[in-house]
Formats: structure tokens, sequence, C-alpha cells
């Protein structure tokens, strides 16, 4: 009971993802934002600034960019911060019914205790990780979706122990309920659980199977009972929910590495100048003192000291505050692009792609590698049955250019199911022939059709009268007994011992005798049925090499027709079938019977007597026909391939699923061509491979090929091949996937990609771009991606250019001014000069400065490579940049210098005076620094213009402007209008513009001509508008030789063992996919014969079809 | 965005159609090609030259003397005096003669000029009040801490203006004297008007003087110790001249920006005699100095710098010069780009895009 419970402080079930509230936000924000190092830079020097010996500039030069940087960080902390609490406030809030006193009561979440029970309804969320105690379903099962939690959408069983499940929905017998569970503290672990439970005494074993985990789902079943164990924070779901890795772009890492160069460069500098103070000091400051006395206590050693940090914070500039402030917008930008693309919306479930994380999208432009999950990413998942062949006769389309067909019979031939009112109206099939000859009541036909109606493992679900719904452990499964269903042959219900369908609109009961389930190596499924007439008939379909084998010698002549259909169906890269079917003797069963009971409860050699049996009675079958199962391919997923490899971008294929299966998608994907040479394909035993020793071979085989697919790979594979590939090979990976096996996969790469499909959200939820077709890959990587690189390196090189020249400037007047640390410019010059005059204009420009046609980007795929060389921004550009800025700095300092420090205006007056001379040096390096900005602007937009002349203009009306002018009262008032209305400053200006601007011009001509880069040829062209139409696309080769797709089952051993098992429901409720995982990984682990081999062209032809 | 727009329906979170959002705002990208960057080389080339040529027509017909009187002469006395601080206050003056070719035609400016004296070190920069300056009646009295040590003298009292830069003004005067045949006409030179309008009209003012004189104002200040006379008496001649908006302390207030520098002294009043109503004509010429500033301690020049103006400002050869350079060198490159582009850019095969 509650009290006694509480008497533990277990965590309630409230739970907290906010990190401040009003109290703890400043300080605490406060205290985050000052264990960034450039914040923690900037208070270090405004704190020099303060001290009086030392500040060379006034405190406002540090502090206004300061608390500008940090107030907009908090802000937007803040908001981010108010939504979670906004979230938590809202889960927190939702209702449960809570056993309390021995009735039910409304509670919300948060007061929800542990140890309390509560009840869950149908579609609710499970409120905490619950004991599950009785549930409304037989045998105390309940069905939960796990899609929040791990992503996948299909339903897992949970099932109560008997004892608890005896209660029911007796609310007095559960309040009075007393026991102990003693179980494992909180851990993340999802799919383990131990703990025990004792009641009166009696201790009973828990594990996962009896736990429901918070964020799961209720389905199907009407009501449950749990006890909570685990309450808010101490949830799975929450322990999980940690801190995600925080993912850094090599962009940032470079970033780190400069700035700590640009640190010690900063150093050097201050300790030259220091020097020089020191040799100044003692030679003429020592001579100066009648007119500056030094300050107590100062000597020249002293002087020289103060005067380091004095220039530490004169020179400041290089390790310019705004950089990671302006990068983070630019990001933010690029990502504002990415989710306001059009292209990238796929309207037919409302999804826009989504950049979920802001930081990494420059990274998009340099992807190297990409791996990919199959299904739900390169397919659609969704199989249709397309073709079949039945006793030798071909019916759905012949297809020779399937997509134009498609696309004419979709109008015209649609088959009409509507007679029959269990049809799945989502069914296409374009051949009625198939139809009428099913409805003439051709034999083989119907028998076909009620082989795919009883032989699978599919569990039937029927909300409604007539409204069905199959829950299908392979999709192809679920395909044919569609199929099955709308031709007349609907499966309706099924149980342990029996199989109901619908045949013809007649209801039909089968008894169902044994399931001779499939395995990786039988490569069948066969089911015994005795029909309602007492005919018992084995119905088996199975892989064609397999079934082949296996066949009446009388089915000769149909084996070659159907062989022929076989091979057309491969070729079109469908998934093949072969069903056949046996007539069984009733004595002859009776006996087979009694030896499979004696073999399945044989303790050992178990498995060999059951499969030696099902060899025994799987033979001398009569063949029906085949059936072929599109796996669809997601739309331009071939274009997108092809597109990517043309970009030099390899991609990886893994996938969970068999070698055959991933063959054939890369096939029917462009991936491998019948032309290729070197395609490289790893089955499972990766595993071994990714051992220490094999890692290196590994790669360098894999690296030398074209294609590379991987299949039978368990998501932590994945993941290791990903990493695998990051080690070694130091480039930019993007990870691609649907599912929650691609989870882990997706959070090594570099990128990770999420297709928000249908096989739930963990993907999506881990990705940090995402979108609902592979095809928008390409435009991500290729248009964004490409922006995004072009534009951060663009605007890093700027931004060093514009703050090292600014330095330099400081430099250089360092010798003039007796290493004082005078400053050349303005102090709000230099406080504004970052965040105003050049920031806005970078950001606006960098931001839409490639507004143009996107068309010559994909006809140009080839631009990309430039990014994945680290092209345009590396230590040698930034070094580069650096002497860029010395020579501009040198013009800009000494050239003012020599044309002003012996003249005067007009009529006599001063002009060599500081301030004149500070406000021309400004100038200058503010129109040098704008025209190297349009320069460097590839694409000029008005936007882009508006906002480069406007910070000009902004820094005259500055320094002209009346309001403006009380603010810098005292300090420059005058000197603008009595110095930018002479000649000779405006020759000055334009003679320093010239000296700055035509040298880049000319070297860029020149390199333009001698070496141009892709851009420029590419830029040449579309300028010249001759870009040549785009090569007429190879339609994709239709592949003739093998069927490798003979086998078509996807990845995960059957049902079959619980189907049949009389005690399925008591014993062995099903098991999660992962478990499955693991078994089938055994299977194979059995069967090792290569570990990975090179398919050639010539073995390609004469391999007429190589299984596992 | 997550903005919530009302927008609902199966399209409800389809992108906006804008050309911003989509990029597609329309743009023109200039390309560098030959037709365009080889004539403007050129171009510019021409350009450069033909301004440079005519800035060194415009400053060749510049008339300047420049005078180091350090050590000239007769001022070689005062400036072992002024080595010694002890002597100070001894006035010492000295006779600096020259002749001038020919004549200056027009305004003629009289300049001073220093060398190797740092008004711009950091310290000595911060070191006055503008607040001071501006009139301000609090700050008159309570100078700000930006003037140390020259806030106050050892008694106390605040120096007005205070700070090292008007403590270390330069306080040389010149008189000039015009040698016709035997006679010696002393040239008028205007010590006022030689400002900025902006400096004399509103960063400086007297503080408020309402009846009082400006001695009054500045009662209760002492004078910076280096100066002989109190801030309110700089100009005998004139008394609108005094103050904080005395020209030469406004000019000397006003820092150069480099240790070598000259300031306005005056400029030839060519109204007030006829001879001199054309500008300086050519002959004889003696300038009388009262050499009062040392420059030996710090090893500095002094200097007086008499030159006629353009519209181009004074006698300064760097920027016709460095447009010629500039012209020339722009003219070399445009040469090696044509050739470089005759070679390697004319027929485009480097911009043919060839795939692998």
């Amino acid at each position: 009971d509650r009290p006694f419970n509480l008497s533990y402080l277990y965590a309630n079930n409230a739970i907290k993802t906010s990190k401040y509230n009003v109290f703890t936000f400043l300080p605490l924000n406060l205290f985050e934002q000052f264990t960034r190092l450039a914040n923690a830079y900037f208070l270090f020097l405004l704190l020099l600034q303060l001290i009086p010996q030392v500040s060379s500039l006034s405190w406002f030069t540090t502090a206004v960019p300061l608390i500008l940087v940090l107030s907009m960080t908090a802000v937007k902390d803040a908001s981010d911060d108010i939504n979670r609490h906004r979230c938590d406030r809202q889960v927190n809030n939702r209702q449960v019914n809570v056993l309390t006193d021995g009735e039910l009561k409304k509670e919300k979440w948060m007061n929800v205790q542990v140890g309390d029970i509560v009840k869950l309804e149908s579609n609710h969320f499970v409120t905490a990780d619950l004991l599950l105690l009785s549930s409304s379903e037989p045998l105390n099962l309940v069905y939960v979706e796990t899609a929040e939690l791990d992503g996948e959408t299909n339903l897992k069983v949970k099932q109560a122990l008997t004892v608890t499940g005896e209660m029911g929905d007796n609310i007095e017998a559960l309040s009075t309920f007393r026991g102990e569970v003693r179980c494992e503290p909180p851990n993340n672990r999802l799919d383990k659980f131990k703990g025990n439970l004792t009641v009166n005494g009696q201790t009973y074993g828990l594990d996962n199977d009896k736990i429901l985990l918070r964020g799961c789902t209720l389905r199907n079943t009407e009501w449950c009972f749990g006890l909570v164990i685990f309450g808010g924070p101490d949830t799975k779901l929450m322990q999980n929910s940690g801190k995600t890795t925080f993912k850094r772009t090599s962009i940032d890492h470079l970033m780190n590495v400069l700035v700590l160069c640009i640190f010690g460069f900063l150093g050097t500098m201050c300790f030259v100048l220091a020097i020089g103070n020191a040799i100044w000091e003692v030679k003429e400051g020592s001579v100066f003192t009648a007119f500056l006395p030094r300050e107590a206590g100062v000597n020249a050693a002293l002087s020289s000291f103060l005067s380091f940090w004095s220039y530490v914070i004169v020179l400041n500039t290089v390790v310019p505050i705004s950089l990671y402030v302006s990068v983070e917008i630019i990001r933010l930008g690029n990502s504002f692009y990415i989710d306001w693309d059009r292209k990238m919306y796929y309207p037919k479930n409302d999804t826009p792609a989504q950049a979920r994380t802001t930081t990494l999208n420059e990274e998009l432009g340099q992807i190297k590698y990409i791996f990919s999950d199959k299904t739900g990413t390169l397919t659609q998942n969704i199989m249709t049955f397309n073709k079949c062949s039945i006793n030798g006769k071909n019916y759905g389309k012949h297809s020779k250019n399937m997509c134009f067909m498609l696309l004419s019979l979709q109008k015209t031939q649609r088959v009409d199911f509507s007679w029959n009112q269990l049809a799945d109206p989502n069914f296409i099939f374009h051949d009625y022939s198939l139809l009428e000859t099913v409805k003439e009541g051709n034999p083989e036909a119907r028998a076909f059709f009620r082989l795919l109606a009883l032989c699978h493992t599919v569990m039937p679900e029927e909300k409604k009268e007539g409204e069905l719904n199959y829950q299908a452990q392979s999709p192809d499964e679920g395909a044919l007994v569609t199929a099955a269903r709308n031709f007349g042959f609907v499966f309706r219900s099924r149980t342990p011992e029996t199989i109901t369908i619908m045949e013809m609109g007649r209801k039909v009961t089968c008894e169902l005798l044994a399931v001779l389930d499939f395995n990786n190596v039988r490569k069948r499924m066969s089911v015994i049925v005795r029909s309602p007439e007492g005919k018992m008939t084995l119905y088996c379909k199975g892989a064609d090499t397999i079934i082949y084998e296996r066949l009446h010698p009388s089915c000769k002549k149909l084996m070659d027709v159907t062989t022929g259909h076989l091979n057309e169906y491969a070729g079109d890269g469908l998934r093949t079938l072969v069903l056949a079917y046996k007539d069984l003797e009733e004595s002859y069963m009776d006996g087979w019977r009694q030896r499979h009971h004696e073999a399945s409860t044989a303790m050992e050699g178990q498995e060999e007597m059951l499969n030696e049996l099902y060899e025994e009675i799987e033979k001398d079958m009569t063949l029906l026909g085949a059936t072929a199962v599109e796996d669809k391919l997601q739309d331009g997923v071939p274009q997108t391939i092809e597109q990517l490899a043309k970009a030099d971008i390899k991609i990886w294929v893994l996938t969970g699923d068999k070698q055959e299966t991933a063959e054939n998608i890369g096939y029917s994907c462009n991936m491998l061509r019948e032309e290729m040479k070197d395609v490289f394909i790893v089955a499972a035993n990766t595993a071994f491979a990714l051992e220490k020793d094999l890692e290196l071979e590994l790669l360098r085989t894999a690296c030398m090929c074209q294609t590379v697919i991987c299949c039978r790979v368990t998501p932590l594979q994945k993941a290791q091949v990903v990493q695998l590939v990051k080690k070694y090979k130091q480039a930019v990976t993007l990870a691609i996937g649907d599912g929650a096996n691609d989870v882990s996969m997706i959070k090594a790469a570099h990128i990770g990609v999420g297709i928000s499909g249908q096989e739930g959200m963990q993907a999506v939820l881990s990705s940090d771009f995402s979108f609902a077709q592979f095809r928008y890959l390409q435009r991500l990587l290729l248009v964004h991606g490409r922006w995004s690189y072009l534009r951060m390196c663009k605007f890093l090189r700027y931004f060093f250019y514009k703050n090292f020249t600014f330095t330099f400037v400081h430099f250089w007047y360092a010798f003039f001014c007796g290493f004082s640390a005078q400053t050349v410019y303005d102090e709000w010059f230099i406080t504004l000069y970052n965040l105003m005059y050049t920031a806005l204009p970078i950001l606006r420009l960098i931001i839409s400065q490639f507004s143009n046609s996107f068309s010559f980007l994909f006809q140009y795929p080839q631009l990309y490579s430039p990014g994945q060389l680290n092209m345009y921004f590396s230590k040698k550009a930034f070094v580069r940049c650096m002497m860029h800025s010395c020579y501009s700095s040198l013009i800009l300092f000494f050239i003012p210098w020599a044309a002003m420090h012996d003249t005067v205006r007009d009529d006599g007056r001063d002009i060599a005076d500081y301030q004149s001379f500070a406000l021309l040096a400004q100038t200058c390096l503010l129109v040098v620094v704008s025209a190297q900005l349009c320069l460097d602007t590839h694409y000029w937009t008005t936007v882009n213009q508006l906002f480069v002349w406007g910070s000009l203009f902004l820094f005259h009306n500055k320094t002209l402007n009346c309001g403006l002018i009380l603010l810098f009262f005292s300090v420059i008032l005058g000197t603008a209008r009595n110095s930018l209305n002479q000649p000779n400053v405006w020759l000055t200006i334009f003679l320093i513009s010239l000296l700055c601007i035509l040298p880049v011009v000319a070297l860029r001509f020149v390199l333009l001509q001698i070496r141009p880069t892709i851009n420029d040829k590419v830029r040449h062209m579309v300028g010249k508008e001759v870009l040549p139409s785009p090569a007429p696309r190879r339609p994709p080769a239709r592949r003739i030789s093998t069927r490798q797709s003979g086998y078509a089952f996807s990845h995960s051993q059957g049902y079959g063992n619980l189907v049949t098992s009389q005690g399925f429901l008591l014993k062995r409720p099903l098991k999660g996919r992962s478990i499955l995982f693991t078994q089938t990984d055994s299977a194979l682990a059995e069967n090792k014969p290569q570990q990975y081999r090179t398919i050639t062209e010539e073995v390609e032809e004469s391999q007429s079809s190589h299984s596992w | 965005m997550g903005r919530a727009k009302d927008k609902s329906g199966p399209l409800a979170r389809r992108p906006d159609n804008s050309a911003f959002k989509q990029q597609r705002l329309p743009a023109w990208s200039p390309m560098l090609t030959a037709n365009t960057v080889l004539p403007f080389f050129y171009l510019m080339a021409l350009i450069c030259m033909l301004l440079g040529v005519w800035l060194l027509l415009t400053v060749q017909s510049t008339r300047e003397v420049k005078l180091d009187y350090t050590e000239h002469g007769a001022c070689e006395r005062c400036f072992q005096m002024r080595k010694n601080v002890s002597f100070a206050g001894e006035p010492c003056t000295c006779e600096v003669n020259f002749s001038i070719g020919k004549q200056f035609k027009g305004d003629v400016f009289f300049y001073y000029g220093l060398k190797n004296f740092h008004q711009n070190l950091r310290r000595y920069m911060d070191s006055r009040d503008d607040g001071q300056t501006v009139g301000r009646k609090n700050k008159l009295k309570n100078p700000s801490g930006y003037c140390e040590p020259f806030a106050r003298d050892s008694n106390g009292v605040p120096i007005a203006p205070c700070g090292a830069v008007a403590n270390s003004m330069f306080n040389d005067t010149f008189t000039l004297t015009y040698h016709q045949s035997s006679r010696s006409i002393p040239v008028p030179l205007l010590r006022t008007g030689l400002t900025w309008y902006t400096d004399k009209n509103i960063k400086y003012r007297n503080p408020a003087v309402d009846n009082l004189t400006l001695a009054q104002a500045f009662e209760g200040t002492v004078r910076p110790l280096y100066w002989q006379k109190a801030v309110y008496e700089l100009d005998p001649d004139d008394p609108n001249n005094n103050g904080f908006i005395n020209d030469d302390l406004i000019i000397w207030m006003r820092e150069a920006a480099f240790p070598n520098f000259k300031k306005l002294y005056g400029i030839l009043n060519r109204n007030d005699n006829v001879k001199f109503a054309k500008g300086l004509p050519s002959g004889n010429y003696t300038i009388n100095i009262t050499y009062n500033f040392p420059v030996q301690p710090f090893r500095g020049r002094k200097e007086v710098v008499l030159t006629t103006l353009t519209w181009f400002g004074g006698q300064n050869h760097f920027l016709p010069v460095a447009y010629l350079v500039t012209s020339s060198l722009l003219f070399l490159t445009a040469v090696v780009l044509t050739v470089v582009w005759w070679k390697f850019g004319k027929k485009g095969k480097n911009m043919q895009l060839t795939f692998q």
C-alpha cells in the first residue's frame, strides 16, 4: 500500500526534462555559457580591461558583444526550456486510472507512485514501467506497440503471471493484493529485466515478458492492470533518453584547432610587441618622462609586461567572439532552407524535410560514404503481388517496359474486386484473365490461392465484421495472403488447430495438422491441413531451387515452363516463390504425426529429427505455380544512386536481409550492373571480419570496389562498419535508414538521416536530418549540402580575412606609437566592427548568395566533389587567408600613413591627427572588406547588395549623422565632416581599394585561365548557356541472367512453432524481433562457407543460383 | 518551422513557395571573363596614370620651405640652455634666416613641426579631460582621473586644462620678418581661424562666463605645470582667443597620429599689407623664435614649415608617385594577364568539362 511504498522514496512518476527553473536559470545558464571557451575568453578579456594599467580599450568594446552573445544564447536556451517545461507538463498531467482504497480513481501521471496499481485501456500510453498483473485477453496476454521505444510497429505480446492473472479485473482482489517485487535497479536495457515476485511466500520469476515499459501503447487489449515498478526518471524510457553524444562537424574540429593556433599566434604577436615596448621604454620612454611621467613603480620591464596584456586586449579580434555566433546563425539559416525546401516535401504524407540538428549542415557537402539501409529506405517496404504463374500460364502483365505499362494500365485495367466484400481496397492487379480463371473454377488456380490462404503464419485481426487486418511476419507473406484474399480466398481466422478461410464466399474451416516452419536452411514452409471433406493436403511454398528438387518427376514439363517464367520475374527484380502441394494418405499421415509428436517432444536431437521428418514428407510434390512479389523501390531511387555515384560518393548498403534479396535490390536500384567487375558483397559473417585483424583487410577490399553490399548485418554490426570507415578512412560518412535497427548506425555516422516512413519514428528521432523519401537525399547533398559547405567555407575564409586584416593594422601601428597599445581605430568602431558592419552583410549574403538555378547542380553532380576533398577550407586555405590579410593590412596601414602623415587639408588645417587617421583607416578597411565580399559573392542578389551597401551606409551614418553624433560626442565628433570632404582622402581610399582588390582579381583570373576549377567550368558553361542536355538516361538494364531472387521470405523465422504448438500461447509467447535476430545469426554461423566473395561478370553469368 | 500556421488540410505542413524560401531570388552572377577583366585593368592603369600625372603637377605647383631650427645657428645656444631644467624659466630667443627664390603665390601657411614627439602614446592620449575642455563646471574643479598626474598641482588645486597633453603644449612662438633691401617688414600672420569649425565651436568651450571675466571663470584652478601663462592669458592680443578655445591649444590638443607631425601656427594675412596681397614675395626672411620647448631630452627636432596649398593639400609627393607606380604595375599585370589569357584561356580548352 501507498504509505509503505512511499517510505522508500522511490522516484515518482513525474518527469523533468527541463534544465532550469525561474530562479536557477540565470546562474546555471551563465555558468554553462562560460564553460564555452570563447565566452570564457571574453570574460577574461573583460576582466583584463577592468585593470586600468592594462586596459587599452574601454570595457564596453568587449562587454557589448559579450552581452549580446550571452543574451542571444540565453534567450534561445530559455525558449527551448520553456518548450520542455510545456512538454513535461503535458505528459505529467495525463490521466490514468489508479486503484486506491479499493476503487479506481483518475490521477495525473505525475502523482502515480511506485507500488500503485493502474488500469490501462486500449490505445493508452503505458504510464510507467509496469509489472503486468492481469488483462482482459485470454491467457492474460496484452498486445503492445513499442514504436516510441524502439520504433517497431508490429505488436508485441506480453503475458502476466498466472498467479496475478487470476485476479482479472476483480477490484477487490487487486486492491488487497500483497506482493513483493525484487528486481534489478533501474537501467536502460529495453530487452532485459530480472526480478522476482513474492506472493504469499511463493516466489515467481519475472522477465521482460511481464513488464510493460513506459512509452509503449496498449493495442487490441480492452484493459489490463499493472503494478508500477519504476516511475518517472527511473523508467527505461527515461533512462534511455540520456545524453545524446554531440556531433561536431569536421569544420568544427578544424576551427577549434585554428582557434588554438590563433591563440598561439596572438601570444607571439603580443610577445613581440611587449619586447618592442621594453626596448622603446628603455630608449625613448625613459627620456620622454618629462612629458609623460611613468606611473608609480612602473619600470621598463613592468611596462612591457603590462603592454603584453594590453596588446592581448587590442589584438583580441583575431580570436573573434562573433565567429561562433555567426557560424551558428549561418547553420541555422541553412537549416531553415532545408526545412523550407518544397522539393523535399512529400505531399503524400505531408512530411517536409527537417533539419533536426542545425549544427551539421555544412558537413552535408563533404559526404564521402553513404551507408544505407535497404528496407524502407531504398524500398518502400511494401510488397505487391505482381505476377504469378499458375500451371504454366503466366498472369500479370508481361513487362518489357514496366514503368510505361504501369502508367497506362493504372488508368485502364485495374482489376475490380468489388464483388468481394472482404477484398482489400488497396490491392491492385492488372490482369483480368486471372480473376476470370479463378471464377471459372479452374482447379489449379483455386488450389493456388487456397495454398496462399493456408500456408503462412499470418495473424488476422478483425475488429469489425469485414474489416480484416493482417499482422504478417514478413511483408511478403502479407502480400501473398492479401492477394489470395482479393481473389476470393479470404483468410479469416486461425486457432492453434484450425484455419478458417472464405473460399469464394463459402466459409471453410480446415484442420491444421502441422506447420513445417520456415528457416534459413529449409528455405521453404509447409502446412498440412485437413479440409472439411477430410482430404489431407500438404501445401508448400519456398525457394525455386529447393522446391524443384522435391517435385514429382511428372511435373517436369510444367517445371520447364515455370522456370521460364521465374527467370522472367527475376529479371524484373521480383521476388519469387514456388508453390507446390501434395495430397496425403490418411494412413501415412497417422504414422507421420505419431513420429512428429515423438520428435518434437524428444529431449535430444529434436531439431535433426524434425528436419528428417520434414524432408521425408516434403517430396514428390506437385507443382502449382509461382508467385512474383515486387519489393517496391521508392521513387527515383536508381536515379538518385546514379547521381550520388557520379558525385563520387560511395554507397554501401547495409541490410539485415538475405544476400539474394540484397543483391536483387542492388540490381534494381542500379547499384549493381551487369558490366560491373568489382562488386563486393559481405554477408553476415562480417562479424568475423569486424574482429581486429580482419578489419583492415575488409576495409581495403571493400574500398577497392565500386559497390558494397553488406547483408545479414545486425544493427550493431551496421554501426561497427560505419565506425570502421570513420576510423580508417577519415572520410565523412552519412547513414540513412528508417527503422529502429538503423539507429545505432545513424548515431555512429557523422550524419544520420532518418526516413520518416512506415517503421515508426525511432530512426527519425535519433537522426540529424529527416525526410520522407530516399530520393530527397540527392537534393539534400547536392544542393543543400554543397551550398551549406560553400557558404560556411566562404564565410570562414572571409571572416578570418576581415578579422586578421583588422588586427594586423594595429600591429603595424604599434611601431609608430611606441608599442603603447594604442589602437588605430575608434573604440566604437572596434566594438561594432564584428557585430554590425561586417557580420550583418556577411550573414545576409552568405545566406542568400547562391540564388540561382538548381538544375545544373543535378546535371553536374561532380560539382559536389570539392567538398569531399576539403578544398574550400583547410589549414592551407587558412594560411593563405592570413597572408592575404597581412598584405591587405600592410596596404591599409602604410598607404594612409604615407599619404597623410605630412599633409594638411586644403585650407591648411589638420588632417594628420589621430582621429582623422583613424577614420581614414577604418573607412578604407570597410571599403576594402566590403569590396572583397562582393568579389567573393558569386551570385549577387538585391538582398545581399542591399546589406553590403547598407552596412557601409550605416557606418557613414554613424560618423555623420547628428543623432548618433551625441553618442560619439567626445571621441570622433566632426572628424568625418572635416576629413571626408577632402579629395586627397578619397584618392587615398581609391588607391587602397585598387591595391587591395586588383591583385586578387588578377590572381583569380590567372587561376581561372590556367587551372579552372570544376565550379568555374560549370559556371562558364552556364554563363554561356551552352549546357548540353543531359545525356539520355540509360534505361535500367534488364537482367536476363539469373534468379538470385529465388526465395523471397524475409529475414526472420516465422511464427510456425507458435502457431502449431498446443501450448503456444501458454508457454512461449512471441519473441521480440531482437531475439529472432540472434537466432538467425546463430543459424547462419553454422554454415559459414565463404566470408565474402567477389562476383565478377563471368561468375555472374554462370552462377545460375548460388544460395545459402 | 514550427510556427503554428492556420493552415490545415492535407498539405498543412507544406513549405511556402516564396522566392526567398525556395532560394529562387533573381541573381546576377558576375564572372571574371577576359572581356571584362582585361579592359578593366587597362582602363584602371590609364586612370591611375592620368591621376598620378595630374596630382604630380598639382603637387609640383606648391612651394614649401622647411627649416629645422633645433640647433640651427643662433638657436644652438637656446638648445643647450633648454637641456637644463633649472633654466626653464629663463627666456631665450634666436633668429633663423632663410630666403625664398620664387614667390609663394596665394595663401601661405606657417607650421611648426615636431619630430620624435609621441603624441600617440596610449597613456598620453588618454591623459586629458574632454569634459573639462568642453566647459563643464564640475569638471573644471574636478578633473578626471585620466589626467593624473597632471590633474592637480602639489597643493591639490585642480589644473586647467589638465592632463599630459595640455601640459606639454608647444610653446615656442614665432614672428616672421621680410627683408626688402634694408627695410624689415613684419609679415602679418593670422593666429586665429586655424582650427576645425567643430573643434572651436562644439568640442571646446570655456566655462560659462556670464558676467565674469575669463580669469574669474577659471578661478580656483592653476595653469599646467609647464606653462608660463594661464589658460585665459594665452593670447594677449585677442581676448576672444583665450581659455579653452584658444586656437593653439585646440590644435595642440588634436593629437597627431604619428611621432613626426606639423601643426598650423598661422596663416599669412594677405589683407593687412599690400606687399603680401599676392602671397610671400621672393627675398630674405627672418624668423624670430622664442625658444621654450625643450626637445633635447627625447632627441626630438623642431622645424618650421612655410607652404602654399592646393586643393590637394600640402606638398606630399607620395600619392602622385603611388598612383604612377600603381599605374605601371597595373599595366604590367594587364599585359601578363593578356598573355596568360592568350596562351591558356582564349580557346577555352581548359574550360571544357571532362568527366571520367
